[in-house]
């Protein structure tokens, strides 16, 4: 087979944070470079582009995944949750907060990935062990902070966003 | 660290992506989970001129039990194998790996069907298959076959898959009575390759005796490790802690550990040993 010289470009139709795109991409383009260059959304970063770090992990359908082993041309049809779908610089949200507040984060690169692979652990575990946690982040790399704030962040995280029960009482 | 080009095709039936291998052959490459190709892509180390995204055949997406035999679909995500109830319920030695295999974030995305055909000697899929006595469904656009767990891993990254096939389901059969299965590797940090691993299948008979054993070693030479003399010797005899001590330790002698910066193959050997003993008083252990 002759090799493609010309990049060869594919129309996807994704939905990112609840928006709807329609965009072109180059076959061989990964996922986490079209989120962060065509899509402007730096919020996700690119750590080591071959899975081992963890940075760039998303929600893809729901699903916690990293987007530096999946090519852009694949998110076609599905629906993608990056960082900037979590709380706002002005309002964080609750797993923000608890990272807020037990200083969970110190140069900041990894957060993004790890706060997306704690937000569907926390649906899926919402009342989890110290153990539990630990080993949930076991596929985010953080160089800073010794995981120890981390964990505090994530179990500070999964006890408030516990419902409180409004059931009124007789 | 980024992919050279290709021409990308995302077939929707199965019948155009063999059409496609039987086409290109050895130049176009199935993408499945993508977990191990794309990093190789970002390194260059694969180099496919094209790609056939089989993640549309979700009609290989599927686990189900036919005549009492565990039937996954290729394209299953290695995450379900997890949390199945009928595979949880009879097949538990799957359920015990996965929690091995990588982090969940990868697990959703590997695929068993492309965990197989990648074939890695250190991976925990064809260990398990192997100790399982799984078959594999291998389809091309002129056939299917199906090919032994035995015979299907040939030697590093290497299947019995031919140039225009692509494996499409895997089967494991229904464990007889009174079997019990174990698990167990050793790595540095959870979710890394192991240094070494063992899964173990024992079946007793009515006295207690072995009637029947599998011992298949992870990352202990270029393929699953089968110790076939170690476990033969277990046939017949009580599996007290003497038969247990000697089939592991002559387990040892029929790896053939590669080592690595991390473990010398003595020191492979040495796991192999520990594992062994500890998987087969477990697995004798759930028997009963």
């Amino acid at each position: 087979m002759q090799r493609e010289t010309m990049p060869e470009t594919h129309l996807i139709q994704t939905t990112v944070n609840g928006q709807a795109y329609e965009r072109h991409t180059e076959a061989r383009q990964l996922l986490s470079d079209f989120l962060r260059h065509d899509l402007g959304l730096s919020g996700l970063h690119v750590g080591c582009e071959q899975g081992a770090c963890g940075a760039c992990t998303i929600l893809f359908d729901g699903q916690p995944v990293r987007a530096c082993l999946m090519l852009a041309v694949q998110a076609d049809g599905h629906a993608l949750l990056t960082v900037e779908s979590l709380g706002t610089p002005d309002k964080l949200n609750v797993l923000q907060s608890a990272f807020w507040e037990k200083h969970g984060l110190q140069c900041g690169y990894c957060t993004a990935g790890i706060l997306m692979t704690l937000t569907a652990f926390l649906q899926d575990n919402p009342t989890p062990t110290e153990h539990a946690v630990r080993t949930a982040l076991s596929g985010n790399l953080c160089r800073c902070t010794g995981y120890q704030n981390i964990v505090a962040a994530a179990l500070l995280a999964a006890e408030q966003m516990q419902p409180v029960d409004s059931t009124p009482q007789p | 660290m980024k992919p050279a080009p290709f021409v990308y095709h995302a077939p929707t039936s199965l019948g155009a992506a063999l059409m496609l291998k039987a086409e290109h052959g050895d130049e176009a490459k199935f993408l499945a989970g993508g977990q191990s190709l794309i990093p190789a892509m970002n390194f260059r180390i694969a180099n496919p001129a094209l790609l056939v995204d089989v993640n549309k055949l979700a009609a290989l997406d599927y686990i189900h039990v036919v005549a009492g035999e565990l039937r996954i679909g290729a394209l299953t995500r290695v995450q379900r194998l997890e949390h199945d109830p009928l595979v949880r319920a009879h097949w538990p030695l799957l359920p015990e790996t996965v929690p091995h295999i990588a982090h969940p974030q990868i697990r959703n995305r590997s695929t068993v069907g492309g965990s197989l055909a990648h074939a890695d000697p250190a991976a925990e899929l064809p260990v398990i298959l192997t100790a399982l006595g799984g078959r594999l469904r291998l389809q091309s656009s002129t056939g299917e076959r199906w090919v032994g767990a035995d015979d299907f891993f040939v030697s590093l990254f290497t299947t019995a898959i031919a140039t225009d096939e692509m494996l499409v389901e895997v089967a494991i059969p229904a464990a007889p009575a009174r079997t019990g299965t174990a698990f167990m590797e050793v790595a540095r940090r959870h979710g890394d390759y192991a240094m070494l691993g063992v899964a173990v299948v024992v079946t007793l008979d009515a006295a207690g005796a072995c009637s029947a054993a599998r011992l298949i070693f992870l990352n202990a030479g270029d393929r699953p490790m089968n110790a076939q003399r170690a476990a033969a010797a277990l046939l017949g005899q009580l599996p007290g802690s003497a038969a247990i001590e000697a089939a592991a330790s002559s387990a040892t002698e029929e790896l053939e550990p590669m080592g690595s910066v991390h473990a010398t193959p003595a020191y492979q050997r040495h796991l192999a040993r520990v594992l062994a003993r500890r998987a087969l008083r477990l697995a004798v252990q759930r028997a009963n």
